[in-house]
């Protein structure tokens, strides 16, 4: 019986570990600008993309994978992953019959609506979605309905196709593609992602949202987001992710690259649900993403929220460039690691413009005996005068396998900046969960309530829908951790 | 109500409770006294169910079941409520969601329905009069910045809201002063029915002069020594426990 209950958790813990049974368009194992070229060609790209991908790869054979992060892993062999996975027929979809049938009951069993739904008398508010299986975009919603405000939201390689000019304006401003290992891998072999832009003074009527799934196996998944936000414009913009369950390590290297102009807005949020690997650490997905934005001109704002519960190895710092007079950059971050997962992920804030202001709260939490660690910057460049940071760091032990560290850097290169850090580390108490038992709430419930609890303030920040969802992954992340 | 027989408990070799015997009926209040560790607490949380505890000898029915066979959740959710001696607080878990839970969890066990909010809502405005804790309270984090007052206090809000057959206080009235201890025993009072019970444990005799018990126990080195009525907290006053001491000196 026990073991029945033990095996039923196990089970339970990643429910997204399906695989589809889809036919699909590979390209062979292995990486070089043959294979560069051939993913160019299969997306018919412009003579400049290609350029700025061979530029990027070549840039990227003389960079060194990083080491400073707080993990430890066995090193993506770069020559065996396939670059690009799409599932067949990949042609412009007219209609959602034309989706393949498989395709469709995977997002299905995603909880993922590819179907536009009416709005419910403004009740329920309707997400646009952009949906990325493996490395092509396969269907993204409501795009009339937004275009009719001008808002243009596509997948990436439509965006190459109908505004080169936009694509090519911004691609590269916040993240450029020598910026670190991942990001210039990424530069040359992305196949896909999305693209958003909100014009002048639009805030968009809807939230927009890319979900990332990764189904073939050996593939490796590189996609970019770039949004922008031009003058006086809005947009909460939501990211999720799943994989299947599989033995062997995936990589995904993704950029989301954010541009806001003067009084611009962009509300980012993920929630990340990557595979971990099984409970002794086996398989799962590396994960290794490049986030900024660029508060470009002034009174713009970024804010980052993320729900962390994936992946075997995260590595991740979503960041703002506060370069805008009075702009606003902001950082919500809940890490959970259990098992044998390691998070290193913070951020960076870097202050460039005057009265620039950014808040940073992290929350980790750590279980089983994975290892969790905050690693942030703040930099206040000379001229970035009256810049204020504030920064909250906390980290949540269950069990005292784990282990939970803070890196915090500070620069302050202007007088009159000011920067206060806090920082705490707790144990989740027995005398808590003894007092929730006593009231009749039993185990698991129990650290869901109190890991939400720590996490309120992060979890506040998120969309209601995506809230409920985070609540959710939060507990079954955690789910036999204590007790 | 509840029965405990010849119960021993200890933590690492060491023994704490050396057979306690008590039998409690539906409609009694019994208090329990004695000198500083003396083993009050630990009585307490054995029967709560805290893990800490080596039962090694004993049984103990509650309600026609055997009470150490079930985890610490269930002897809740069949009506058993600890009022903490210091409770704990858990940030970011507002007080109503940590009972609107607690209280959906018990009801579970029981085979009902969830409370519908708008009833729920309406028990908190009842129930949080009884003992005069501001709404405010009922809706910050359980325990969070609550002066020692209010966190007693809450405790018995949410025994108003459990409504268990079998209440224990532990040192409710350590920590009080005079017109919060009126306040909780007042609250108490109002919640004593004929078909439940309470265990009142105290160090002093004050608190039951607003809570009066039917049967006074004195717990001294983990065995009752004496039992009575109410005028047996008087003379424990009047006395001191040293003579207790000193009758009942159990070598080590
Ligand atoms: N966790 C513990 N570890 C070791 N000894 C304990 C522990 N809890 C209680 N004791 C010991 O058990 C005895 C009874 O304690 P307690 O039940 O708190 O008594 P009371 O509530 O009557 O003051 C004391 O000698 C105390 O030191």
């Amino acid at each position: 019986m026990a073991n029945e209950i033990l095996e039923e958790h196990i089970n339970k813990d990643y429910e997204w570990g399906f695989t589809t049974d889809i036919d699909a368009d590979e390209a062979p194992k292995g990486l070089n600008e043959d294979i560069i070229k051939f993913i160019s060609a299969k997306k018919n790209e412009p003579e400049w993309m290609l350029e700025f991908r061979l530029k990027a790869f070549r840039n990227w054979q003389n960079m060194v994978e990083p080491e400073w992060a707080h993990v430890s892993y066995t090193k993506p062999n770069f020559q065996d992953i396939i670059y690009y996975s799409a599932p067949k027929p990949k042609k412009e979809l007219a209609s959602l019959d034309e989706v393949d049938p498989e395709l469709l009951k995977t997002f299905e069993k995603l909880g993922i609506s590819l179907e536009e739904q009416k709005r419910l008398s403004g009740v329920q508010s309707n997400i646009a979605v952009d949906v990325v299986f493996d490395s092509v975009s396969v269907k993204t919603t409501f795009k009339e309905t937004l275009a009719e405000k001008g808002i243009i939201f596509c997948s990436f390689s439509e965006a190459v196709q109908d505004h080169p000019e936009l694509v090519r304006k911004y691609m590269g401003m916040a993240v450029p593609p020598t910026d670190n290992f991942y990001a210039a891998l990424n530069s040359a072999v992305f196949t896909d992602g999305s693209f958003c832009y909100i014009p002048k003074g639009v805030r968009s009527p809807m939230e927009l949202s890319t979900y990332f799934r990764i189904n073939a196996s050996g593939t490796g998944q590189f996609e970019r987001t770039l949004i922008i936000a031009d003058e006086d414009a809005y947009v909460s913009y939501l990211e999720g992710c799943t994989a299947p369950q599989r033995d062997e390590n995936q990589l995904h290297a993704a950029v989301v690259e954010i541009i806001t102009h003067k009084n611009a807005e962009v509300k980012y949020s993920t929630v990340q649900n990557w595979y971990p690997g099984d409970k002794d650490g086996k398989g799962g997905i590396f994960n290794f993403v490049t986030k900024r934005g660029i508060c470009l001109e002034d009174n713009s704002k970024i804010s980052w929220t993320q729900v962390e519960t994936g992946s075997a190895v995260t590595w991740k710092y979503p960041s703002v460039i506060l370069k805008g007079n009075n702009s606003v950059g902001e950082f919500y971050s809940v890490a959970v690691t259990n098992n044998y997962q390691q998070a290193d992920t913070g951020t960076k804030m870097i202050h460039i413009g005057k009265n620039t202001r950014s808040t940073i709260i992290s929350k980790g939490i750590s279980a089983g005996f994975s290892s969790n660690s905050y690693r942030g910057l703040v930099q206040i460049k000379k001229g970035a005068s009256n810049a204020r940071n504030f920064s909250q760091c906390d980290s949540l032990l269950m069990g005292d396998k784990c282990g939970a560290h803070t890196f915090p850097y500070i620069e302050i290169k202007d007088k009159s900046g000011v920067v206060e850090h806090e920082a705490t580390t707790s144990k989740i108490g027995e005398d808590q969960l003894f007092y929730c038992k006593q009231r009749g709430i039993d185990n698991e419930k129990a650290i869901g309530l109190i890991v939400n609890g720590y996490c309120k303030e992060v979890l506040n920040k998120l969309p209601m829908e995506f809230a409920v969802e985070a609540q959710k992954l939060l507990a079954i992340s955690l789910e036999g951790s204590v007790g | 109500m509840i029965s405990i027989k010849n119960l021993h408990a200890s933590i690492g070799d060491k023994e704490i409770l050396r057979g306690i015997n008590l039998e409690v009926k539906a409609g009694e209040v019994h208090a329990i006294m004695g000198p500083n560790g003396s083993g009050k607490s630990t009585l307490s949380s054995v029967l709560a169910g805290r893990e800490d505890y080596d039962v090694t000898e004993g049984e103990v029915i509650f309600n026609g079941k055997n009470l150490l066979d079930l985890s610490t959740e269930d002897r809740a959710r069949e009506g058993l409520f600890l009022a903490f001696q210091y409770p704990i607080e858990i940030p970011g878990v507002s007080n109503i969601n940590f009972l609107r839970t607690a209280l959906n969890e018990i009801r579970a066990y029981h085979g009902q329905e969830e409370m519908a909010a708008k009833d729920f809502l309406a028990l908190v405005k009842e129930k949080s009069k009884l003992v005069e804790l501001d709404a405010k309270l009922a809706s910050r984090s359980v325990n969070e910045g609550f002066s020692g007052g209010e966190k007693k206090r809450n405790e018995i809000f949410q025994m108003a809201m459990l409504n268990p057959k079998l209440a224990i206080l532990d040192e409710t009235d350590s920590g009080l002063d005079i017109d919060a201890l009126r306040i909780v025993a007042t609250g108490v009072n109002k919640l004593k029915s004929k078909d439940n019970a309470t265990i009142v444990i105290t160090h002093y005799q004050r608190l039951l002069d607003y809570i009066v018990p039917d049967f006074v126990h004195i717990l001294y080195k983990g065995r009752i020594v004496k039992s009575g009525g109410k005028e047996l907290a008087l003379e424990m006053e009047a006395k001191g426990y040293d003579e207790i001491k000193k009758e009942f000196e159990i070598a080590d």
